[in-house]
C-alpha cells in the first residue's frame, strides 16, 4: 500500500499528501455515523412530539402527513448526510474534520460535485453485504487504500495537514544566521514541546542539543537550560 | 557571506511575500468574484513559491518553514488548476449534447439490454401462463387476492396515498433501482444483468397473470403514461452499468482503475439526465396513472409525448441548438 499521494506540478516541485489508511477512514466514518444517527433521531423524536402533540397523545388520523413531515425528513438527514456535507464542505464532513482527513482528487485538487455524488452513489456497493465489508476489503487491498466509490470518482482520502504550522514565526532570521535554518527549527521545536516532555527527557535533549551547537552545556537546571536555548534563538 | 547568513536573508526577504500570498489566497477563496488582478498575482507568485519551497526543503526538509510553504504551495496549486465551474452552462451542455454523446457510445449495450429484458419478460409470461402457481414468486399475496377478485392492486391507490406522497415514493424507489443497476455493474456487469433480468421476468409474469384474469388491458392503461420512459431509463442505466463491467473486464490501454473511473464519469453524466426523467415519470405515475379521470387516449398522449422528449434528448435532437 502506498503511504503518500504524489502530486506533480508544472514547476517540477512536487508535493506529497499522506494517504489515510483503513484506520483513519474508519475513525472518520464512525464519528460521522454517530452524528447522522443522532441528528436523524433527534429530528424524528422532536417532529413526532410536535406532530402528535406530546408524549402519550393519540396521533392524528392518516399517515400521509406523518410520513411527509416526520419520517421522510429523518430518512433524508440519515441518507443525504454524506453527499450534502461533502459537497458543501469541499470533500470534508464533521467526522473527517475531527479525524484530520479530507477527500482530494488524484491531482490533489478539491473534488467537484459530480465526483462526490458518484463516490456516494457507490456506497450501494461498498456497504454490501453489511457494515461496509466490501468497502473495507477494498481499502485493505488497493494501493491507495480507496473503496470502490473512490475508484469510480477518482478521489483519495488523505490527511489534512492544512492547520497553521507557525512556520513563518518559528525562527527569526537572526537565529537562522547564527544556527542555520534546520538547527534553529530543532531548537524551536524542543522549546515548543518543553512542557509536554518529562523533565529528565527534556534536560537530556537540551544538553545534547547545546553540546552539538557548541555551547558546552554546563547548566544542569531545567530552567537554565531552557533559558540557554531561548538565548540561542535570540 | 556564509550559507546561514544567505538563508537568513532569504527568509527575511521572502517572509513578507509569503504572508501576502496567504492573504491573497484567503481573499480569492472566500470572495465570490475575486478581482482578476488578485488572481493574476497569485498565478505569478506560484513559481516563486515553488522555488522557495525547493530552497526550504534543501535547508530543512521537515521543518515548520517547509511545511508552511508546502501548504501554501498546495493551496495555490488547487486554486490555479481548479477547473472552471459554470453550473448552468454545464447542465445545459449535459442535456443538449453530453448525454446524447454518451448514449450513442452505449447504443449496442442498450440494444442488448432491451433484448435481455424482453426475453426475460417473455420467459416470465410463459412461466406464469404454464405454471400459474409461480405467480407467488413475483407478487405478494394481497396483490394475487385482489387480481383474483377482478381488481388491480393500483385501484383506489389515491384513496390510500395522496399523489404527492405517491410520486415521491415512486421516483425515490425508481432512482434507487437505476442507481443500483448502474453501481452493481462494478461486479463485472453481472449485477446489472441480474437486475435487468429480474425486472423483465417480473413484468412479464405480472402482465401474464393480470391478462389471465382479464385485467391485462387495465394494467396497460395504468402503466402507459409513465411506463415508456420508466422502462427506457432502466434500459439505459443498465447499459451504463454493463459498460462499467466492460471497463473492468477489458480496460484496453488504461489501468483497470482508470478505465473504471472513466466509464463511471461518462455514465454519471447520463445518470443526471435519467434521474430528471425519472422524477418526471414519478410525477406522472403519482398524479396521472392512478387517476381515473384520465382516459386511455390522454394517457397514451402523455406517455408518447414524454417518451418522445426522452428520445429527443438522448438522440441528440437538441444538439443543433446547443452551441448558440
Amino acid at each position: 500500500m502506498d503511504t503518500v499521494l504524489k502530486i506533480s506540478s508544472v514547476t517540477g516541485v512536487d508535493l506529497e499528501l499522506r494517504i489515510a489508511g483503513p484506520g483513519g477512514r474508519s475513525y472518520a466514518f464512525i464519528i460521522d455515523w454517530h452524528i447522522r444517527v443522532l441528528a436523524a433521531l433527534a429530528y424524528f423524536v422532536a417532529a413526532t412530539l410536535v406532530y402528535t402533540g406530546g408524549f402519550g397523545a393519540a396521533p392524528p388520523p392518516g399517515r400521509t402527513g406523518y410520513s411527509l413531515l416526520v419520517v421522510l425528513p429523518a430518512l433524508a438527514i440519515y441518507l443525504l448526510y454524506h453527499p450534502v456535507l461533502e459537497v458543501l464542505m469541499q470533500g470534508r464532513t464533521p467526522g473527517k474534520r475531527i479525524a484530520g482527513v479530507r477527500l482530494v482528487k488524484r491531482d490533489g485538487g478539491i473534488p467537484g460535485i459530480g465526483a462526490l455524488l458518484i463516490r456516494n452513489a457507490f456506497r450501494l456497493i461498498d456497504c454490501l453485504p453489511t457494515a461496509y465489508v466490501v468497502g473495507l476489503i477494498a481499502t485493505l487491498v488497493t494501493r491507495e487504500a480507496v473503496r470502490i466509490g473512490d475508484i469510480a470518482a477518482g478521489t483519495v482520502l488523505v490527511y489534512d495537514e492544512a492547520k497553521d504550522t507557525g512556520g513563518l514565526d518559528a525562527v527569526s532570521p537572526r537565529a537562522v544566521e547564527r544556527l542555520g535554518l534546520s538547527r534553529a527549527e530543532i531548537v524551536r521545536d524542543l522549546l515548543d514541546r518543553w512542557d509536554e516532555l518529562a523533565p529528565p527527557t527534556r534536560v537530556k535533549l537540551a544538553r545534547q542539543l547545546l553540546a552539538k551547537l557548541g555551547n558546552g552545556a554546563t547548566a544542569t537546571s531545567d530552567a537554565r537550560l531552557r533559558a540557554d536555548l531561548q538565548a540561542l534563538l535570540g | 557571506m556564509n550559507e546561514n547568513a544567505k538563508t537568513a536573508r532569504w527568509l527575511e526577504y521572502r517572509r513578507s511575500e509569503w504572508e501576502r500570498a496567504t492573504q491573497r489566497l484567503d481573499s480569492i477563496e472566500h470572495g465570490k468574484r475575486p478581482p482578476p488582478r488578485l488572481v493574476l498575482e497569485a498565478v505569478r507568485a506560484y513559481p516563486e513559491i515553488a522555488k522557495d519551497l525547493a530552497i526550504a526543503r534543501r535547508s530543512a526538509p521537515r521543518g515548520p518553514v517547509t511545511r508552511h510553504l508546502e501548504q501554501l504551495y498546495l493551496r495555490m496549486h488547487r486554486l490555479i488548476f481548479k477547473p472552471p465551474a459554470h453550473l448552468l452552462g454545464d447542465l445545459r451542455r449535459l442535456f443538449v449534447r453530453d448525454a446524447a454523446n454518451v448514449a450513442r457510445t452505449l447504443a449496442s449495450n442498450i440494444a442488448w439490454i432491451v433484448c435481455l429484458f424482453f426475453a426475460c419478460a417473455a420467459a416470465g409470461a410463459w412461466l406464469v401462463t404454464t405454471y400459474p402457481e409461480l405467480i407467488a414468486l413475483f407478487a405478494s399475496e394481497e396483490m394475487i387476492d385482489r387480481v383474483s377478485r377482478g381488481e388491480l392492486w393500483t385501484d383506489g391507490l389515491l384513496n390510500v396515498f395522496p399523489s404527492s406522497l405517491l410520486a415521491t415514493q415512486i421516483f425515490t424507489n425508481n432512482i434507487m433501482v437505476c442507481l443500483g443497476a448502474l453501481c452493481v455493474g462494478a461486479l463485472y456487469g453481472l449485477g446489472t444483468l441480474y437486475i435487468i433480468g429480474m425486472n423483465g421476468l417480473m413484468l412479464g409474469a405480472l402482465f401474464a397473470f393480470t391478462s389471465a384474469h382479464g385485467l391485462g388491458g387495465r394494467l396497460f392503461e395504468f402503466v402507459v403514461a409513465h411506463g415508456f420512459v420508466e422502462l427506457s431509463v432502466i434500459f439505459v442505466s443498465g447499459a451504463a452499468g454493463v459498460a462499467l463491467g466492460e471497463a473492468l473486464a477489458r480496460p484496453g490501454h488504461l489501468t483497470r482503475g482508470a478505465a473504471f473511473h472513466a466509464a463511471t464519469t461518462r455514465a454519471a453524466k447520463l445518470m443526471v439526465v435519467l434521474i430528471v426523467f425519472l422524477i418526471g415519470a414519478g410525477l406522472i405515475e403519482g398524479y396521472v396513472s392512478p387517476n381515473p379521470n384520465f382516459g386511455l387516449p390522454a394517457r397514451l398522449t402523455i406517455g408518447l409525448a414524454y417518451f418522445g422528449l426522452f428520445v429527443a434528448v438522448l438522440g441528440g435532437f437538441f444538439e443543433k441548438f446547443g452551441d448558440r
